[in-house]
């Protein structure tokens, strides 16, 4: 259970602004290293974007739809047993466009063979495709975009481009202009072995979690936004939050790198340089999504677990942004999603531009919303005829809601672009002991991204408390 | 520690980050993750333990010693020498 603000001490090892899975976990493995680790998160729930919300017997999951099967090694070595076990398959992931309609496990067996017997590619040509993303590496050269990457692979083929593309549009925000390793690395992470998600829902895993981290010695606080990263003489000295002050010896910010940087931190802590680089990072785009509810007792055949579907002509990264955009995802949560809660409930997601809705009126927004309901409850009505009937609850967010309840810099749901990264990796050489945990720079984003790098800036925490303590 | 303990101590490491790692067929001068199902994470895990266990601070610079079970003694070596 969250400690009630009153009852924290003073001083701590480090302190974790900001609950998202990247804090969860950092806050989860500098525990295990030993270090007296609080946890400071501005909602009343845990889990950043991981979450949920329960409306009229109804649970509704947010970010779930699915991540790659790196999830099951890295929750088990970093997380623990009871939460790796509940790891399972969706095998069925639909596309439905003008261009084609098709349903596949989504994994390089199946796609080889889709690319081969559907699109008539040349086997050769799909291995050494396979091949080049395979291989990709962060580190690596970032001049190719993903537009070349597939010209140069399927040159003209949009079909083969959209099937591609369409699902790591989702998945991470990037598009056909951003760095081919930012597409890489996450297509061949979920090529891997396919879809997999959480049985038990978010609910399940962020309880799962806070579990653990209280059994590591993990000290959390909810309702707790902290105004203030405290900077002396180069290094951290604490966070300000409710008006006072708890001191650290290293501060890990999961509270975004733009938010971390511009309004946590004294900006004359930092270089010029440093600042500079700052001020050119791109946040990525923020969602829109449509949650549905179907009535007890109603029943929905199985038309998949993850639909892509879209009536544009072509695939086109500008059109999957638009406020009314034609493109969505469908996620299917069947009873077996939350086994013994005998519910059914959809959620459709849609990219999205924050300045699309932020400056809409009262009236306006409220229209745009019923609007984007409407067009949801007609492109699932092509799946699922007669659904409206079905329907007891219905809502959307926007990207105002994901500022409203994440604060992220223009409702981000997929971070930054790739500049971010560098950004986040090295401010703790701006400021001692100050670092950054969060979805930057494409790849670190996702469920999987965000947990693994979590571990990974642990790994600099701890470098730097134990040289600190000689 | 004898280049035998910190053999131990690196295959004991790898045995916690994948219990079905075989030892059996592996080759000391070859990289480990072309012989074992490892990535660059469980890289992180074994600077990680080291760390932890004997105190050792392995700069990133210095991760491509890590990658034989030979290389990572030679490496390891000088730095365990009074653990």
């Amino acid at each position: 259970m969250p400690v009630p603000f009153a009852q924290l001490g003073d001083a701590y090892d480090v302190i974790v602004i900001g609950s998202g899975l990247g804090g969860l976990t950092s806050a989860n493995r500098l525990a295990y290293c030993g270090h007296k680790v609080l946890l400071l998160e501005y909602h009343h729930k845990l889990g950043g974007l991981a979450t949920w919300f329960k409306r009229r017997g109804h649970i509704f999951d947010v970010s779930l739809h699915g991540f790659p099967y790196g999830m099951v090694k890295t929750c088990k070595k970093y997380w623990n047993k009871a939460i790796m076990d509940s790891i399972v398959q969706l095998k069925k992931i639909v596309f439905d466009n003008p261009q084609f309609s098709l349903a596949t496990t989504f994994d390089k067996q199946d796609f080889t063979s889709i690319l081969h017997k559907k699109f008539h590619i040349p086997q050769a040509t799909i291995e050494k495709f396979f091949g080049t993303v395979t291989a990709m590496n962060f580190y690596d050269d970032q001049s190719m975009t993903t537009r070349e990457l597939f010209e140069q692979f399927f040159p003209g083929r949009t079909d083969v481009h959209r099937l591609l593309m369409e699902p790591i549009t989702y998945a991470n925000g990037s598009t056909l202009d951003d760095p081919a390793i930012t597409y890489g690395i996450v297509f061949s992470n979920f090529m891997n072995r396919g879809v997999f998600t959480f049985e038990g829902g978010t609910d399940k895993l962020i309880g799962l979690m806070s579990d653990e981290l209280e059994k590591n010695g993990v000290t959390i606080c909810t309702r707790s936004k902290v105004d203030r990263i405290i900077v002396e003489k180069g290094r951290v000295r604490g966070v300000e939050v409710n008006g006072r002050t708890i001191e650290a010896k290293a501060v890990v910010s999961n509270s975004g790198i733009t938010n971390t940087i511009d309004n946590l931190t004294d900006k004359r802590a930092f270089s010029e340089v440093f600042l500079e680089k700052a001020a050119a990072i791109r946040v990525n785009n923020s969602s829109c999504q449509v949650y549905i509810g179907i009535k007890e007792q109603e029943y929905i055949p199985d038309i998949g677990d993850l639909l892509f579907t879209s009536t544009a002509p072509d695939f086109d990264s500008q059109e999957l942004l638009d406020l009314r955009t034609r493109s969505k995802t469908f996620s299917l949560y069947y009873p077996k999603t939350r086994p013994g809660h005998n519910r059914y409930t959809i959620v459709a997601s849609m990219n999205s531009r924050f300045e699309d809705w932020s400056h809409l009126n009262v009236e306006q927004y409220q229209q745009e919303k019923d609007s984007m309901i409407s067009r949801t409850i007609i492109d699932l009505d092509r799946y699922l005829p007669g659904i409206q009937t079905q329907i007891d609850w219905v809502e959307a967010a926007t990207p105002r809601t994901f500022n409203h309840y994440t604060l992220h810099t223009c409702g981000t749901s997929f971070g930054t672009k790739f500049e971010g990264l560098d950004v986040s990796r090295s401010i703790f050489k701006e400021v001692g002991g100050l670092f950054h945990v969060g979805s930057v720079g494409i790849i670190m984003s996702g469920w999987l991204g965000a947990i693994n790098y979590g571990v990974i800036v642990s790994n600099d925490v701890d470098g730097y408390l134990r040289t600190l303590n000689g | 520690m004898t280049r035998e303990e910190i053999k131990s101590l690196i295959l004991e490491i790898i045995e916690d980050i994948d219990e079905e790692a075989d030892f059996e067929t592996l080759q000391p001068d070859k990289p480990l993750r072309d012989q074992l199902d490892l990535d660059s994470m469980d890289f992180l895990d074994i600077v990680m333990e080291l760390r932890k266990r004997h105190q050792l601070q392995i700069p990133e610079e210095d991760y491509p010693h890590l990658a034989s079970l030979n290389s990572c003694v030679n490496y390891l070596e000088p730095l365990l020498k009074n653990a």
